[in-house]
């Protein structure tokens, strides 16, 4: 069957499972666009490409499928580097096709051309120019396998013109017509190391999991939760991994890292057995890397070779799939336990005291925040609180990049993988908006909320647009407090309170407006006693956009807090939780 | 842990920009390269890097995984430099009127060298041979005065141990 070099794409879309594709059209794409007519993938007309980048994204994170881009060439393309990057970053699968100008053009400074692969080279697993039709099919396929297998990731397709026009006969590869001879990711842990790993955690007097992004990457939350249960091992997830265990579940410790609570933080740098699961040893976590959890030794696994040993040597490194891995450490964490003697064995003296150790860290810095004085303006952490109360458990939980993403992180309680949907690498404000849509249309049974900054929020808010017109009913909560927030937090606190361009206004622009003519719901809540009445009226709409203005108090400030380059041991945990623990009786304080 | 030169021969793609995803991934990690020779293989479909780098040993295996990564390249091994072959080829062109042109063919000759090109007053050598005697040889010319210099940068190959190569192979393949 002939078919065009676009036909041949299209119907390669649908051949790996697409259902949606975000996008937006131009010169050196037209070509492609004509068949998506004829075809049954669901285009969505976003308003600017980053946004089909980020919708993209979080699509991809609420639904573990790659996401899907489509956009011309020269300025298309570049305007989507950014999602590419933040992809990149948080290991996403995501596929993006990108028109070009005609092979024959290339070179030329052609109208709209752009050097598209040279430029993305640095932010996608793998890209491809397309030289001849004939490869389309091999090539989507290829493709989508390097994205979604070993790290996931994103990769780019740069389709020029004329090839979309020229005819080839179609096909569909399977595996083994693939050209990637340099391409095989390992999966399997090795025997040995998971020997000596198990070895290791029944040894341990003082272990901590550290669960990262992977965990959720390899749907390995219930392994994990197997493990942990197995070992009564505590777990932190990072930023990441939020999630991937419940923060119900008694073992969960929450977030470490710069903004993580004292437990989560302190747990680590006392631990003799760090067990890291699809993490990374991102600076964010480890703060001075030279005193992070000095006295441990470390299990890493991970599925890419060159997270081992890149920041912190492993005492045991793991090449594998998080969720094979996990599993067969419990087996032979089993084997070497006996099934009978398993409850006691766990119980033994430094056992017991680590527990008790860490349950007087939970007991004596909990996460509490000033709740007397809202007089100038709302508590965000009562925000989330409240909003966290007011819906469903597997509600996915969407942020931007700031204060409120922080907050959001700590103060809400994820119950399952797969709810939290936020930009932690490259951290990309005016990720929330395209991203919570991206994630609705891929969950479309899901409520789907975003909490963004007045910052983030106007960075991409033209997507409420689209999500008004796609009929994608997405829920925003603006922190607002007329400030770049987590900037002016670092100008208090690090530069003697010298506020230099952070402030931004609480009422230009005017939110509800803004939002109304978008097509969307504004609502706005200048006081505490409004919160839960203005969530339960946006809950209750269900057939567009509804944006919250939530006018926050501005001097509230991230805690607690790792100053950035210091060791997690000067762990700040500000005045809130300070006030509290000197609130204790003596004899309440756990020592 | 030593900084010394290491020798990584890489197997990649023979595809359009291989050469540009290598560069990139070593000038994005902060990566430096000290040679760098690019050239086809006996098989079409690859071509062989090979790529010397100064660095410390912790951060060699940084760049082999990461190389290892770029999905066009199939395969890396780290030679030893004491358990390779390493060779290299200068062109150089000096001065050498009839005061000097005597000494000049002598070194030559000595080195092994040979003469390519003749001028009333230069002489265009070529010499191949280990990087190390190329350096002694470039020093020698520097005092009659070198007018043009071209070095090729290395290639290597494993040395040769009752029939079989000894290749540290380091393709990230991890314990
Ligand atoms: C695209 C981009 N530019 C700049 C920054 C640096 N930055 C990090 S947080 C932040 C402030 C965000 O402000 P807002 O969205 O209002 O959130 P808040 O911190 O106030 O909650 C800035 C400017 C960034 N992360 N991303
Ligand atoms: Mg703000």
């Amino acid at each position: 069957m002939k078919l065009t070099g676009a036909q041949a794409l299209i119907r390669s879309l649908e051949s790996c499972g697409t259902e949606v594709v975000f996008g937006l059209p131009g010169g050196a794409i037209l070509p492609v666009y004509d068949p998506i007519i004829d075809s049954s993938l669901r285009h969505i007309l976003v308003r600017h490409e980053q946004g089909a980048g980020h919708a993209a994204e979080g699509y991809a994170h609420a639904t573990g499928r790659p996401g899907v881009a489509m956009v011309t060439s020269g300025p298309g393309a570049t305007n989507i580097v950014t999602a590419l990057a933040d992809a990149y970053m948080d290991s996403i699968p995501m596929v993006c096709i990108t028109g070009q100008v005609p092979v024959g053009a290339i070179g030329t400074d052609a109208f709209q051309e752009s050097d598209t692969t040279g430029i993305t080279m640095s932010v996608t697993k793998h890209n491809w120019l397309v030289t001849s039709a004939q490869d389309i099919p091999r090539i989507v396929a290829e493709a989508f396998h390097v994205a979604t297998t070993g790290r996931p990731g994103p990769v780019l397709i740069d389709l020029p013109k004329d090839i979309s026009n020229s005819e080839m006969e179609w096909y569909w590869p399977d595996e083994s017509d693939f050209d990637l001879p340099g391409y095989k990711p390992n999966l399997r842990p090795h025997p040995r190391m998971i020997t000596q790993a198990a070895k290791m955690i029944v040894q341990a007097q003082r272990p901590v999991i550290y669960a990262g992004g992977g965990v959720i990457k390899a749907r390995a939350s219930e392994a994990l939760l197997e493990l942990a249960q197995l070992t009564k091992i505590p777990v932190v997830t990072t930023l990441m991994a939020r999630g991937a265990i419940s923060d119900d579940h008694p073992l969960c410790l929450g977030m470490p890292g710069m903004h993580g609570n004292y437990t989560a933080v302190t747990s680590i740098q006392q631990c003799d057995l760090l067990i890291c699961l699809g993490a990374r040893f991102d600076d964010r976590v480890t703060g001075k890397i030279s005193a992070f959890a000095p006295k441990a030794k470390v299990i890493h696994v991970d599925v890419d070779p060159a997270e081992l040993g890149k920041v912190r040597v492993a005492e045991i490194p793991i090449v594998a799939d998080c969720k094979l891995a996990i599993e067969e450490l419990t087996k032979a964490v089993t084997a070497l336990v006996g099934a009978s003697s398993k409850e006691d064995f766990w119980a033994s003296k430094p056992r017991l005291e680590w527990a008790e150790q860490i349950a007087t860290w939970q007991h004596n810095y909990p996460m509490v925040y000033d709740k007397s004085d809202d007089s100038s303006g709302v508590k965000p952490q009562a925000v989330i609180e409240t909003l966290r109360s007011l819906t469903p458990d597997d509600t996915i939980l969407v942020s931007g990049v700031g204060q409120h993403q922080m907050w959001a992180s700590q103060y809400w309680k994820f119950r399952h993988p797969n709810t939290w949907v936020n930009s932690g690498g490259l951290g990309t404000m005016g990720f929330a908006v395209p991203a919570a849509l991206g994630a609705k249309v891929g969950r479309p049974d899901r409520m789907v909320w975003a909490i963004d900054g007045d910052g983030c929020f106007q960075m991409t808010a033209q997507e409420i647009v689209t999500a008004t017109m796609e009929q994608i009913p997405i829920k925003i909560a603006i922190l607002n407090n007329a400030y770049l927030g987590m900037v002016r937090q670092w100008q208090e606190m690090f530069y003697e309170e010298r506020y230099s361009e952070v402030y931004l206004s609480p009422d230009l622009p005017d939110y509800v407006k803004w939002t109304e003519a978008m097509g969307g719901v504004g609502l706005k809540v200048e006081s505490s006693d409004e919160i839960e009445n203005t969530i339960d009226k946006a809950n209750s709409i269900n057939d567009r956009p509804v944006v919250i203005d939530f006018r926050i108090d501005a001097t509230e400030k991230v805690f607690p807090m790792v100053p950035a380059g210091h060791s997690n041991d000067d762990i700040v945990v500000g005045p809130a939780i300070e006030a509290y623990f000197n609130s204790l009786s003596k004899k309440d304080i756990k020592q | 842990m030593s900084q010394r030169h290491h020798v990584l021969s890489v197997l990649v793609e023979n595809k359009a920009g291989v050469l540009a995803r290598v560069a990139a991934l070593f000038s994005r990690r902060g990566f430096n390269i000290y040679t760098l020779v690019a050239a086809p293989t006996d098989d079409p479909r690859f071509s062989r890097l090979t790529v010397v780098v100064d660095v410390e040993s912790s951060t060699l295996e940084q760049i082999t995984k990461q190389l290892f990564k770029l999905i066009n390249v199939v395969k890396i091994s780290e030679l030893d430099p004491d358990e390779a072959i390493e060779r290299e080829l200068a062109l150089l062109t000096v001065q050498a009127d009839v005061n000097t042109r005597s000494q000049v063919i002598e070194l030559v000759s000595v080195f092994e060298g040979k003469i390519v090109d003749v001028g009333s007053d230069q002489l265009t050598i070529m010499l191949a041979g280990e990087p190390s005697k190329l350096d002694g040889f470039e020093q020698l010319m520097r005092g009659f005065g070198i007018i043009d210099l071209q070095r090729s940068g290395r290639v290597a190959l494993a040395k040769l141990e009752i029939g079989r190569p000894k290749l540290h192979s380091v393709t990230g393949q991890a314990n």
